[in-house]
């Protein structure tokens, strides 16, 4: 930023049209946001930066910067987090230039103070779109991660038979927490029988299959007879082609087959009442 | 040099691993497992691992060759009590243990020698 005097100016150009230019700028915000937050909420939260703005240019105090980049990034994240747009969360902060513009053009010795304000503006912007998209990174990322723990439940059929119906994508991170819930889930339960539905699953390439053919064998090491169910057509023809080998692996066209077996293996038949 | 006991129970050896197994103490117990087989004609072997948490290439392989070995004296071994983490590391080793059984716990892996005999 500039330290020749010029902020001084501007500072104070701010201070005196305090009310006309944060008017003018909430006016500008709410149009924006078409009434997804009050008006009475924006001016709070613009009355708040607008102080802030006036104290890193009149060089009031050496925090002054840090503060108004902490509560940008605190507004932009908020933001990120209802849902706004991009463009709407920048937009907050550059309509105070236009707000400020309007005034200057009256005033034509003012501008240039108005081009190194409308810098420092440009700077912020950055910022916000920078907090904006790193609050939303975050978002994404708890987001898988809630739904790589919602996605892989362990349920028991019978006694002594679980099974885990998997439904998306199967991959390296995936089917290690699988292999790990289910191998956990046999221990726990003492089941000793383990149905892998993957009705889900809509492709299955080597790597899947390698993936699934360790869980059943881990599943084996525990003493555990598993059972891979649920093969679409389609996945049995790219199996075929794929050249992948099942071996001795039990697989069963629906989990109630697979459920049948697992009956039958455990010495239970299911009889009319 | 540690010695993991083998004891005779009706028709079946029963081994419970409650060390970390080194290989010299693994070695000895194939052996000792060997010798005790020739000895008393036992029909079964069961080798209780949960006490194990950690185990390498080598303690696969020899749960293997304690299972074609036993083979040879007619008798079926059980591993029993496997964690799941020790199951997952000898698949990602490669390992299978084919000529063994498996059960979750002593009480099944009996369960499973009885019914054959």
């Amino acid at each position: 930023m500039e330290v020749d005097g010029t902020n001084e100016r501007m500072a104070a150009f701010l201070r005196d049209n305090h009310d006309k230019i944060a008017g003018r700028w909430c006016d500008l915000i709410v149009a924006g946001v078409r009434g997804r937050t009050s008006r009475e909420e924006v001016r709070r939260e613009l009355d708040d930066l607008y102080a802030l703005v006036i104290r890193v240019l009149s060089r009031a105090d050496e925090h002054a910067g840090g503060e108004l980049t902490a509560a940008l990034d605190e507004l932009s994240r908020s933001r990120a987090r209802d849902g706004f747009s991009p463009t709407e969360t920048a937009l907050g902060v550059f309509s105070l230039k236009e707000a400020v513009y309007e005034l200057v053009v009256d005033a034509a010795d003012l501008v240039p103070e108005f081009l190194a304000f409308s810098r420092m503006i440009d700077d912020l912007g950055l910022r916000t779109f920078e907090e904006y998209s790193a609050a939303r990174e975050q978002i994404i990322s708890d987001q898988a991660t809630a739904m790589l723990e919602l996605s892989t439940p362990v349920v028991r059929l019978w006694a002594g038979i679980i099974a885990v119906p998997l439904v998306g994508t199967l991959d390296s991170a995936r089917t290690q927490l699988v292999m790990e819930k289910l191998l956990d889930t046999l221990v726990a339960t003492g089941a000793d029988h383990a149905v892998i539905d993957i009705t889900g699953v809509p492709t299955v390439d080597t790597e899947v299959a390698q993936h699934l053919l360790k869980t059943v064998s881990a599943a084996r090491l525990l003493g555990a007879d598993c059972t891979i169910s649920g093969i679409r057509p389609q996945v049995a023809q790219t199996i075929v082609s794929l050249g992948i080998e099942f071996g001795d692996i039990a697989t069963k066209a629906t989990l109630a087959d697979a459920l049948g077996l697992a009956l039958s293996q455990a010495g239970l038949k299911v009889v009319p009442a | 040099m540690d010695k993991v006991p083998i004891s005779k129970i009706g028709q079946t050896l029963f081994v419970s691993i409650q060390i970390d197994l080194q290989d010299d103490t693994a070695i000895r117990l194939q052996e000792d497992l060997a010798d005790e087989l020739a000895a008393t004609g036992a029909r079964g072997v069961i080798i209780d691992i949960t006490a194990v948490e950690i185990v390498d290439s080598f303690i696969g392989r020899m749960l293997s060759t304690v299972g074609s070995v036993s083979r040879l004296f007619d008798a079926e071994t059980v591993i029993v009590g496997m964690r799941p983490a020790v199951a997952i590391t000898l698949t990602e080793l490669g390992l299978s243990l084919s000529g063994v059984r498996t059960a979750l716990n002593a009480e099944k892996g009996l369960e499973i020698l009885n019914g054959k005999s």
